[in-house]
C-alpha cells in the first residue's frame, strides 16, 4: 500500500458511484489489547461482503483521512485512514496503520465479493 | 506404543511461541507431528515491517510463512482447515469437532497439544482448545491421548496451579528463533530484539526460548 493521495482517492471513489459494491469494513485494536493493558477497553467490529451502493462519496481531512459514503438509506463512515491501493483485481483498498505499522482500520470496496 | 503428536492451533505462529521446541524435540526424535491450523490469521494487525501485506494479501503471505515454519519444525503433515480468523467460536461447533475427530481417528495421536480453554486470552484460542477437548472426549476412556494444554492468561497459574509438564528445549532455542522468523509478517517487529537479548542472556528471553510449560488436561474427568 502507499500513503493516501486524496485527489486520486476522490477520483476513484467518484468512479464507483451508483455501482453495486461489496464492502469490507473493520476496526481493531488487537485481540491482546486488554491482555497487555487491563485498563484498556477493547472494542472492534468487522463486516465482510455487505452489499452497498452509494450516491456520493468523499474523502476529507489532512491525514489520517476520513471517508464518508452516502447511500440511499444511510451512511458509511471510516476514519484513521493512512494508506491505499487499487489491487490487481481492481479493488479499492484502504487501511489505517498506527505508528508501529499495525492495522487499526481497513475499508475496502469491490465490484465482486471478497473471498469469505 | 506408537507415538504421534497432534498439534491444533487457530493461527499460523501460535505454534511458534509456546510449542516450537517441544515440536522439534519430537520431530528430531523421529516422532511424526501433525499440525492442524484452523485459520490463516486473516485478521492479523501486523502487516510486516516495512508493510508487506494488506488485508487481502495477508492470508497467502501467512500461508507461505506457515509452510516455511513447518519446514524448520520438521512438520511434514500440515493441515489447514480453511476457517476465518476471529470466527472460530461462532462457527458450527459440531462440524469443527467432527473434523478434528476425523483427524484424531486417522492418525491416532499419543499426545495432543492445544490451548487451555478459558486461559488462552484470544477467543479463537479458547474455542480451539474447547473443540479439541470435545473431540477427544468422544473417544472411549482408556483410548484417549494425553492432552497438553497451553495457558497464558493473567492469573492462570493461581487457578490451575503450576504447570505439571516442563520441557527443556535448550537444544532448540536457536531453531525456535528461526521458527519465529519464518512468520516474518507477524514477528519482524520484535525478533531482532529478542535475538539480541538471547545473546546477552536476558533471563526472561532465555527462559522463553529454552523452557516450554504445559498443563496436562484432565481429559477423563
Amino acid at each position: 500500500m502507499k500513503p493516501i493521495d486524496p485527489q486520486k482517492v476522490q477520483e476513484s471513489l467518484s468512479s464507483l458511484i451508483n455501482q453495486k459494491l461489496y464492502v469490507h469494513l473493520e476496526t481493531t485494536n488487537g485481540a491482546y489489547a486488554s491482555h497487555k493493558d487491563e485498563s484498556f477497553f477493547s472494542a472492534g467490529a468487522f463486516i465482510r461482503n455487505a452489499q452497498l451502493t452509494f450516491l456520493q462519496g468523499k474523502i476529507k481531512g489532512n491525514g489520517p483521512y476520513r471517508i464518508g459514503l452516502e447511500t440511499e438509506l444511510g451512511w458509511l463512515y471510516a476514519e484513521g485512514l493512512t494508506d491505499w491501493e487499487i489491487d490487481e483485481q481492481n479493488r479499492l483498498l484502504f487501511a489505517g496503520h498506527d505508528s508501529e505499522g499495525k492495522l487499526a482500520i481497513a475499508f475496502e470496496l469491490s465490484t465482486a465479493p471478497f473471498p469469505k | 506404543m506408537k507415538q504421534h503428536v497432534l498439534v491444533v492451533f487457530p493461527h499460523p505462529d501460535d505454534e511458534a511461541f509456546g510449542v516450537a521446541g517441544t515440536i522439534m524435540a519430537h520431530t528430531d526424535a523421529g516422532v511424526p507431528v501433525t499440525y492442524v491450523c484452523l485459520t490463516l490469521g486473516e485478521m492479523g494487525r501486523n502487516m510486516g515491517r516495512p508493510l508487506i501485506a494488506n488485508r487481502e494479501t495477508l492470508p497467502e503471505i501467512r500461508k507461505q510463512e506457515l509452510k516455511k515454519a513447518c519446514e524448520v519444525l520438521g512438520v511434514t503433515d500440515l493441515r489447514m482447515f480453511g476457517m476465518r480468523d476471529k470466527t472460530v467460536e461462532f462457527t458450527d461447533q459440531e462440524v469443527l469437532i467432527n473434523r478434528l475427530l476425523e483427524v484424531i481417528n486417522e492418525i491416532e495421536p499419543s499426545l495432543v497439544i492445544t490451548f487451555y480453554p478459558g486461559y488462552a486470552v484470544h477467543p479463537d484460542h479458547d474455542a480451539t482448545g474447547a473443540a479439541v477437548i470435545q473431540a477427544i472426549k468422544r473417544l472411549p476412556q482408556g483410548e484417549r491421548p494425553t492432552l497438553y494444554a497451553l495457558a497464558f492468561s493473567k492469573g492462570a497459574e493461581d487457578i490451575l496451579g503450576p504447570p505439571d509438564v516442563e520441557i527443556s528445549i535448550d537444544k532448540f532455542a536457536e531453531r525456535k528463533i528461526k521458527v519465529l522468523e519464518a512468520h516474518e509478517s507477524q514477528t519482524a517487529g520484535f525478533v531482532k530484539g529478542m535475538k539480541q537479548r538471547y545473546e546477552e542472556k536476558d533471563e526472561a528471553v532465555v527462559k522463553q526460548l529454552t523452557l516450554e510449560r504445559f498443563w496436562t488436561y484432565p481429559i477423563d474427568e
